[in-house]
């Protein structure tokens, strides 16, 4: 059965890869390969956020903090020219994940909103720094110069479509890594907390060291998509650690849906798709989109996708259910279906 | 970081005085909006986002009655009433229908409101910034005091709000009206039970905590530039406030408001970077060693 599961993922990964990658090469226009960065960089602080909103219940104000800093200690080691892109990459997730663990550990303590308002100000504390400490992080200026791009292992990512393919392949990665968290006794446990703490307390499970687990590998994912910005607008800017680019995610994964896997993709290409054309037909573009903010979240009550699983679920289950009736008494309208 | 420049400021008088009444009007602004925010999550268990929007509304509604009429109190009036109605309308049609979801939920529907909001104010006032100038009424000479100057409307900003901060406190605990209320926010089915419409009171609280906002934003609209987005610096401010005070305080709004206020006043003279981060810094501090806050009750662990 895992190994099943695990052989569905792999072919599942390989597709998206395929499609990414081949996305540019059918639709040459720049404006789409740009949409697509976009997409996967913002779509891993989304998919890494809904690890703690959708899978576990800790719904972070603050994620956008890890993101920045991705940004930022990787456009750092790269402008001191003494790293190459790889070596750069892995010192920012372990330097992340050590960030986001003292973080975490005194984040994880409090319960609900609390824990929001608790990310809020971590994330805000560090947006603060970022615009004092001017020699370092260039201010709200951002980080100024451009981010060098030096080969590595004969590939140069100085060429726009390499960087994309590059970006293809990380971002591939890191989902299929996000996945086997999702699908894991791991993920499951997570569940139980997010369903039933006093039962998973009862269980023997450390509900502490679980969500610190989570925060830290969630954060270390934000900070490979912030990585990926970097890398793409060759810099790095204050606002990504503004505590908007949190409630964007929050927007995406809200929208999208919490608890399918593929939901803030989803959700991110819509908001994207919704911006740009909003912004295309009408200047009231804040007016538009609250309105439809309004109606998915007052009608549909859920996310967009997860709407779609329940309603596909619904409606399964009629079918079954008409099925199952049907059997038993067998009715001129199946006879007919079977003849048609 | 410039410390000389604060300590040259504190060794002046004139400086002090000026930084001093600088805090308070920030402080009781924060107050204000603040106590509204507190309010309604102390008693309907929601937290309004949507609060910074009506300090908004409410200072643009000051604003548009006081071109027509020229009066201040009319303006004060309307910003406050104005508000009011939009706050009873916003919660019958919208915050209601997400009350028990997820707090996401609540966030959702109130960003979507801040955003209508802000459109809708750049589309009937016009997107360039606004003055409502300082009314007639107030155009006096300033005080002068220990070499500074304050000016007379600074003083009935402080009083008005100290004034609406202890009537409401005095309804709060002092009346059989607030006596319902607290019951409402411990045991709502129990309040129902005894026959009195629960409904009907928690959009009566919603609507009290948004004339908060509006009397802020009224009293705000001679001393600031109105502009679309004008809400959102001061509710995340007043998320700091409350979450410091203890949500559901009011003595602890008004304590944590007037802190935020001086740090503010002196921060911009010293450290004017790093405020957010000074202010951001004590809101994790209290939320790691009192999470329910210096003067809240519940335990919040």
């Amino acid at each position: 059965m895992m190994k099943q599961g695990l052989r569905r993922d792999v072919i599942v990964a390989f597709l998206m890869l395929g499609l990414f990658i081949a996305l540019p090469f059918v639709f040459t226009k720049p404006a789409l390969r740009d949409f697509l960065i976009y997409v996967m960089a913002y779509g891993l602080l989304a998919m890494s956020l809904n690890l703690l909103v959708g899978l576990t219940g800790l719904v972070s104000f603050g994620h956008a903090a890890f993101f920045a800093s991705g940004a930022y200690i990787f456009g750092i080691l790269m402008q001191t020219g003494k790293f190459s892109i790889p070596v750069a990459m892995l010192t920012t997730v372990l330097g992340t994940a050590l960030l986001s663990l003292v973080i975490g550990a005194i984040c994880v303590r409090l319960k609900e909103i609390y824990f929001s308002f608790i990310t809020l100000a971590f994330q805000m504390f560090l947006h603060s720094i970022i615009l004092t400490w001017v020699s370092l992080t260039g201010g709200d200026q951002g980080l100024r110069g451009g981010i060098p791009r030096p080969p590595f292992l004969g590939i140069d990512l100085s060429n726009n479509t390499t960087l994309y393919v590059f970006c293809v392949v990380v971002f591939v990665l890191c989902v299929g890594l996000m996945r086997q968290i999702w699908q894991s006794p791991f993920g499951y446990t997570l569940r139980l907390i997010r369903d039933n703490p006093n039962r998973a307390i009862f269980l023997g499970v450390n509900i502490a060291r679980m969500k610190l687990g989570i925060f830290v590998l969630a954060s270390a994912m934000a900070s490979v998509g912030g990585m990926l910005l970097a890398l793409f607008v060759s810099g790095a800017y204050p606002d990504f650690g503004f505590w908007t680019t949190s409630g964007e995610a929050i927007f995406m994964i809200m929208l999208g849906g919490t608890q399918l896997f593929f939901g803030p993709i989803i959700g991110t290409v819509l908001l994207r798709l919704l911006e740009h054309f909003v912004s295309i037909y009408t200047e009231h573009h804040g007016l538009v989109l609250g309105v439809v903010i309004l109606i998915i979240v007052l009608g549909l009550r859920q996310g967009v996708a997860d709407y779609v699983v329940d309603w596909l679920k619904r409606r399964k289950e009629m079918k079954m259910e008409l099925s199952s009736k049907t059997e038993l008494v067998p009715s001129s309208k199946t006879i007919e279906r079977k003849t048609v | 970081m410039d410390f000389e420049a604060l300590s040259a400021c504190v060794s002046s008088g004139s400086c002090v005085v000026t930084q001093i009444s600088t805090a308070l009007i920030i402080g009781m602004l924060l107050f204000m909006v603040a106590s509204g925010l507190s309010l309604i999550f102390g008693v309907l268990g929601v937290i309004n986002f949507a609060h910074g929007a009506f300090y908004m509304a409410g200072a643009y509604f000051a604003y548009a009655v006081y071109q027509l009429t020229s009066s201040f109190l009319l303006a004060f009036l309307g910003g406050a009433i104005g508000v009011g109605i939009v706050g009873v309308l916003f919660e019958r049609f919208i915050m209601s229908r997400v009350y028990g979801k997820d707090v996401l939920m609540q966030l959702l529907v109130c960003y979507a409101t801040i955003l209508i909001f802000d459109d809708l104010v750049k589309m009937i006032a016009g997107p360039e910034y606004k003055m409502m100038g300082m009314p007639e009424v107030f155009a006096l000479p300033p005080f002068e005091f220990a070499g500074g100057f304050i000016p007379p409307y600074y003083v009935f900003m402080v009083v008005m709000s100290l004034t609406i901060g202890g009537g409401l406190w005095f309804i709060i605990e002092k009346t059989r009206v607030g006596k319902i209320v607290r019951a409402l926010a411990v045991n709502p089915q129990m309040v129902g039970a005894l026959g009195i419409n629960t409904m009907l009171l928690y959009s009566a609280v919603f609507g009290f905590g948004s004339v908060l906002a509006g009397i802020a934003g009224a009293l705000a609209a001679p001393t600031r530039t109105l502009t679309a987005g004008m809400g959102l610096s001061i509710l995340i401010e007043s998320f700091i406030v409350t979450v410091i005070g203890g949500m559901g305080s009011i003595s602890g709004a008004l304590v944590a408001a007037l802190l935020i206020g001086f740090i503010r006043a002196f921060g911009a003279i010293g450290f004017p970077l790093f405020v957010d981060g000074i202010m951001f810094g004590m809101m994790a501090l209290v939320l790691i060693f009192k999470p329910s806050g210096l003067f809240g009750r519940e335990p919040a662990q």
